[in-house]
């Protein structure tokens, strides 16, 4: 196990190396391309070796860095649920590595600085990782800001746009406002435990009031990183701000080292389960997954679209968190660590198809400079393996088989079937809605990324600068590939990959999944093989070997498809401007759903005689809670402003009193 | 799971694709003699299908791979999903591999790949159709996998042949959920199935379309794969709804007597089925695009009084 | 005590209570008041059978009556009667929807759900199965008090008013056998006099303000110069 704490340590120091050789950037931009992104990779690479390696393991390795303050020693430590994180990292970590060379390149001619964009890509994996390993509170919160800075230096990369400048504010706004939140709850664990260091606070006993009070900071302070509703607007302003290999690193990575240090917090240091905190999370989880994939289908901005996927996903995964925490203060451990699987199984697929969604939007942008869906269109003929590689992720984030989306939302379906085993009626009741409203993300999931690929990739091109797309360079399609493998093989051999991560359930809860495994790599059966099974494997093997039959036998040369024209009711041949957009795909849900949203539409006429349209789409969060809030913040800072009189002597006046007071307080 | 349990599993599974366009055949038959006419033969639609594997298969010229492969995914996957229900026998190990969550799944990637090839060609009807099927898809899917959780909440298990099994097992007991959860999956059925009032399988007006609109540049062995994949699903939901809430006579052992008595049980309960369907599509209209969303509600509604029924009234402690 | 402990009559029971409640649902969300004074209808026949089999399986005799009564009162005089009156009034074509129909159904659910969380104290142990019949009747109540809030028609009104009515009525009988016969008589002519002076009442208001709709009914304040 030390030697895969010495590994994690090796994989730091390199993300750290590839941050100073940047540095160099300065006089060789492409530096950055031939040096930089490989180093990033193999730290990545090393990253996933040292994860597996401690999830295979088992067992714990800590030790003690000769940094920090003298009476308060870095310590860091590597376990299961580390390791799985550091696999999540390192994996994402290794595609953006083999797909940057390719993707930076057009940055080396720019007005920003190359050497920002590797530094600071460099020092946030390196926070990143510091984060999974860190064991006491004072590492933790200086990695955790750590990478809330670096990350907010690559969000306003391109800061001669006024609205990335924008966007990167609010997130460093919201990314220290839950900080400070994180910082209180480490502050009343250490209270009771008499120390920083995580072991310490796991010894704690604290009463249900204040581990409460912990629970509710950890997870709003939490929450606000991962991105959970309504505290989640900074995500869908942040992520398309940043460079694509950035907004896959942010989306895949760091809004799980959110969903980590909550998972750290509340199942390891607070230790305690209470079925009111289970259905908070539920709730906020499910309500989280519905807005999201609403507010998604509304947009057509594509990066925009794929951050609100984000919150959708985070909600799923808090969902099967919930439900963790219900069925353990049930006396249901086993059951709880159905759900925890699911979860976490979510986030390594999460991680994975959200990079590789992200990175196929960066080639999208690379090949053909555009972000609007509105104007892209036929995109499959001018990158093929792109457009592979991407329908592999959309049908990945859809929660369809054989993929691995489906296999981690079928376990949360499972876990939520066991509800008759609790003994609460109205829990009972209450679990199977949620899970119904897990049903409705899903489908609703899968109308957008039709919309998404039907309006991207299919069809003609919708504006001459998509007719002429560019082709894709090798390395950003071998970052995609490695994602879309791991889609594939995370879908088609869950039982491996659960067997894998066994010991984190075993760890965190205390008890791991017996049957998962029981019956070979063939079958999954969480529960037992007579309440479910799931054999993906064959399920597999039966679409492509049937599909490939048919293809085969039909698609030969004998009989040639013939081309010809499209029905057009016997008018004009369709024009791209035909077509279905993507306002038109997602106007139907718009309308059924339009409570929920804040829409403004009209319908103007203009001097020349010409109808003009116009149709927005915002976030309800926005006006009933960040605007009151701020306006709040701005009253009050009007009234404090009232001390600013100008006067050398009053401000001196102020110390004065100040110091008098102190003085009487010490003594 | 002997090896002859496996072939006999293939045997249903080609049983399933040689019954289906038979059912579409009989509720078309029985929809003509109501209005007064004759009607097609019973056997139509195979030669319909016969008539267009052998004719010349056509794509638009902006259409692109994704157009050829997907008759070839959405047939094969419908028919993976049908072959997971128990038709004859609840013996087969094909339940095991697929239970019913699995089968909406797979039945959720025919769908995703139909609308994506609806979007392909770059017309405005396939975009037309795809939006709306994934419309309707997204409302029915809760009021389906509610209908669904509340067997699986009463029968502890989402393998279907365990949830016949269990209902075989537990002789002469009326139970509420399951008459609500009956109803909803009824309604969610039509919807899926694409049947009025939801949408007119035979129309051939553009803008009534959802399912057809999307299949329209299809021609050939592409459109034939389209329109079977369409007759296996009728008769996936109408082998769920007979065989899982009025499972007497379904066979529970894999012995010739067993597997002719559950044929002939099955081959009634979907003659009924389909005498039903076609009276209710002779009987109402179909609705405009924006009521459906009523009608799913109330499917919905449905499901969810049949899970409270279930947890309220059933399970008692 | 599960469902497949109890006898074959008292199962029947349970889907009858489980259908009562169905129609509760459909009165709610009825846009026309003619299908809304059906589903009533068939509230109330629901309900007599309820009776009759509470009747059959007890041999109480004077169940029989009630159940009697109930049908010709619940099922068939006073549709007949409110059918007569919004014929008259004009109103058989008039369609009001719901304003939030999702989350008035939420409310609905909601309010069965906590139904069924008031009585589940109640343990007794021969009462188990008809406890959870009556966590139904009290959601019938409550839905009934919920459409009088969130309906402006007077008729509709009166609908919610009757099925609470029935819920009671379906508590009584589950739980207990019935009431005594004197009590259930006084009840029923109580409602049908209630009744008889909401249609003249109905004339009245139409005559003086020209619509039913209650929302326009709230000009009793301080300020009755302009009423």
């Amino acid at each position: 196990m030390t030697a895969a704490l010495w590994l994690a340590g090796v994989a730091t120091i390199l993300a750290l190396l590839s941050a100073a050789v940047s540095l160099l950037a300065m006089r060789a931009p492409h530096v950055l391309r031939l040096v930089v992104m490989p180093l990033f990779g193999l730290a990545g690479l090393t990253a996933l070796a040292a994860g597996l390696a401690a999830l295979a393991q088992g067992g714990t390795a800590t030790a003690e860095l000769p940094l920090g303050l003298p009476w308060l020693p870095w310590r860091v430590r590597l376990d299961a649920l580390s390791g799985l994180f550091l696999c999540v990292i390192g994996v994402v970590s290794f595609a953006v590595g083999l797909y940057g060379p390719g993707y930076v390149r057009r940055f080396e001619r720019g007005r920003d600085p190359v050497t920002a964009l590797g530094g600071f890509a460099g020092l946030f994996l390196a926070a990143m990782l510091l984060v999974v390993l860190a064991d006491d509170a004072f590492l933790f919160m200086v990695a955790w800001e750590l990478m809330s800075l670096s990350s907010y230096f690559l969000v306003a990369f391109h800061h001669d746009n006024a609205a990335n400048r924008r966007a990167a504010f609010l997130y460093l706004l919201m990314a220290h406002i839950g900080g400070l939140a994180i910082l209180l709850g480490f502050g009343v664990l250490a209270s009771f435990g008499g120390g920083f260091a995580f072991d310490a606070m796991r010894g704690a006993q604290l009463p249900f009031f204040w581990a409460s009070v912990a629970f509710v900071l950890a997870f709003v302070g939490f929450g606000m990183k991962a991105g959970l509703v309504p505290l989640h607007a900074w995500l869908p302003e942040a992520h398309p701000a940043a460079p694509s290999h950035i907004s896959a690193l942010m989306s895949g990575v760091m809004l799980k080292v959110a969903v980590y240090g909550f998972i750290r917090v509340v199942f390891g240091l607070i230790g305690q389960f209470h079925w009111q905190w289970g259905v908070a999370v539920l709730v906020i989880g499910s309500i989280s997954a519905l807005m999201g994939v609403l507010y998604a289908l509304m947009q057509h901005d594509l990066k925009r679209l794929l951050a609100y996927h984000s919150v959708e996903n985070i909600g799923i995964i808090f969902i099967g968190l919930g439900l963790a925490i219900l069925f353990v203060d049930n006396d249901h451990a086993a059951l709880g660590a159905v759900a925890f699987v699911a979860a976490l199984y979510h986030c390594v697929n999460h991680a994975v198809f959200k990079g590789l969604l992200f990175l196929g939007a960066g080639a999208i942008l690379h090949s053909a400079n555009e972000r609007d869906l509105e104007n892209m269109g036929g995109l499959l003929r001018r990158m093929p393996w792109t457009g592979l590689f991407f329908l592999i992720g959309c049908i990945s984030i859809s929660a369809l088989p054989p993929f691995n989306g489906f296999v981690s939302e079928w376990l949360t379906f499972q876990a939520a079937l066991q509800a008759w085993q609790l003994d609460s009626g109205v829990l009972r009741s209450l679990v199977p809605i949620a899970a119904a409203m897990l049903a409705l993300t899903g489908a609703l999931a899968a109308a957008c990324f039709v919309k998404v690929y039907g309006v991207a990739f299919l069809g003609q091109a919708r504006s001459r600068h998509v007719r002429r797309a560019r082709p894709v360079p090798l390395s950003m399609r071998a970052g995609q590939g490695v994602l879309a493998v791991l889609c594939l093989l995370l879908g088609v051999l869950p039982t491996s990959f659960i067997g894998l991560l066994n010991e984190v359930p075993r760890q965190v809860l205390g008890q791991g999944l017996p049957h998962a495994t029981a019956h070979g790599w063939l079958w999954l059966t969480p529960i037992s093989p007579g309440t479910a099974s799931y054999g993906a494997p064959l399920v597999a093997l039966a679409l492509f070997t049937a599909v490939g039959l048919g293809l085969w036998l039909f698609g030969r040369g004998i009989r040639r498809v013939r081309r010809c024209d499209a029905w057009d009711c016997g008018f004009a041949p369709p024009s791209p401007g035909m077509q279905y957009t993507a306002t038109a795909f997602a106007q139907p849900i718009r309308r059924v759903f339009e409570l929920l949203f804040l829409i403004e539409e009209d319908v103007t006429q203009q001097e020349d005689g010409q109808l003009r349209h116009r149709l927005q789409v915002r976030d309800r969060a926005w006006g009933m809670l960040y605007l009151p809030i701020a306006r709040a913040v701005e009253k009050a800072a009007r009234q404090v402003v009232r001390l600013q009189s100008g006067n050398v002597r009053i401000y001196l006046g102020w110390s004065l009193a100040t110091l008098v007071v102190l003085l009487w307080v010490i003594a | 799971m002997s090896a002859s349990s496996w072939v006999l599993a293939l045997l249903q599974a080609l049983l399933y694709a040689a019954l289906a366009p038979l059912l579409a055949g009989w509720v078309r038959k029985v929809k003509a003699r109501l209005q007064n006419r004759r009607g097609a033969p019973l056997l139509q639609p195979y030669r319909d299908l016969y008539k267009l594997f052998a004719k010349e298969a056509r794509m638009a010229h902006t259409a692109s791979l994704l157009f050829r492969a997907a008759p070839y995914i959405v047939f094969i996957a419908v028919w993976l999903a049908a072959s997971a229900v128990p038709l004859l026998t609840t013996g087969l190990p094909t339940a095991a591999i697929a239970d019913v969550i699995v089968i909406a799944g797979l039945l959720a990637l025919a769908r995703f790949f139909l609308a994506l090839a609806g979007m392909d060609v770059g017309t405005a009807f396939g975009g037309m159709g795809a939006s709306r099927e994934m419309f309707v898809s997204a409302l029915a899917e809760p009021a389906m996998l509610m209908a669904v959780f509340t067997l699986a909440m009463t029968a502890h298990s989402t393998n279907l042949a365990s949830v016949v099994d269990y209902q075989l097992a537990s002789h002469d007991v009326l139970r509420p959920s399951y008459m609500f959860a009956l109803a909803g999956l009824v309604l969610v059925a039509v919807a899926e199935t694409g049947r009025i009032p939801v949408d007119n399988p035979a129309t051939h007006l553009e803008l009534t379309m959802i399912h057809e609109a999307m299949i329209l540049e299809y021609s050939g062995r592409h459109l034939a794969l389209m329109e079977w994949a369409a007759q296996l699903k009728l008769l996936l939901y109408g082998t769920l709804l007979a065989n899982v809430f009025f499972p007497w006579g379904v066979a529970q052992g894999t012995g010739p007597s067993a597997l002719g008595q559950g044929l002939a049980v099955i081959t009634l309960k979907l003659a009924a089925l389909g005498v039903v369907l076609a009276v209710s599509e002779t009987v109402l209209t179909k609705m405009r695009l924006f009521r459906v969303p009523a009608f799913l509600d109330l499917a919905l509604l449905l499901a969810l009084l049949g899970l409270l029924s279930h947890v309220i009234l059933e399970v008692g402690a | 005590m599960s469902l497949e402990h109890l006898p074959l009559l008292q199962q029947f029971m349970v889907v009858l209570a489980a259908m009562a409640l169905f129609t509760s649902f459909v009165l709610l969300e009825q846009a026309r008041l003619v299908s809304a004074i059906h589903a009533f209808a068939w509230q109330g026949v629901l309900v007599t059978l309820v009776t009759l089999v509470v009747a059959s399986s007890g041999g109480q005799t004077h169940l029989f009556f009630s159940a009697a009564l109930t049908l010709g009162l619940k099922a068939l005089f006073i549709p007949w009667m409110l059918h007569r009156l919004v014929r008259t009034l004009e109103l058989d074509r008039h369609s009001e929807p719901l304003q939030r129909p999702a989350l008035v159904i939420m409310a609905a659910v909601a309010l069965v759900i906590f139904s069924y969380w008031l009585v589940l104290p109640i343990v007794q142990q021969e009462l188990m199965f008809t406890r959870n019949i009556v966590a139904v009747s009290l959601a019938v109540v409550l839905i009934g008090l919920l459409m009088m809030v969130v309906r402006q028609q007077a008729v509709a009104q009166v609908l919610g008013f009757m099925s609470m009515e029935n819920g009671l009525f379906l508590a009584a009988v589950s739980a207990t056998g019935g009431m005594p016969l004197i009590v259930e008589l006084g009840v029923a002519f109580d409602v049908l006099v209630a009744m008889v002076l909401f249609g003249v009442f109905f004339f009245q208001i139409r005559e003086s303000i020209d619509t039913l709709d209650v929302d326009r009914m709230n000009r009793l304040t301080e300020r009755g110069d302009d009423a």
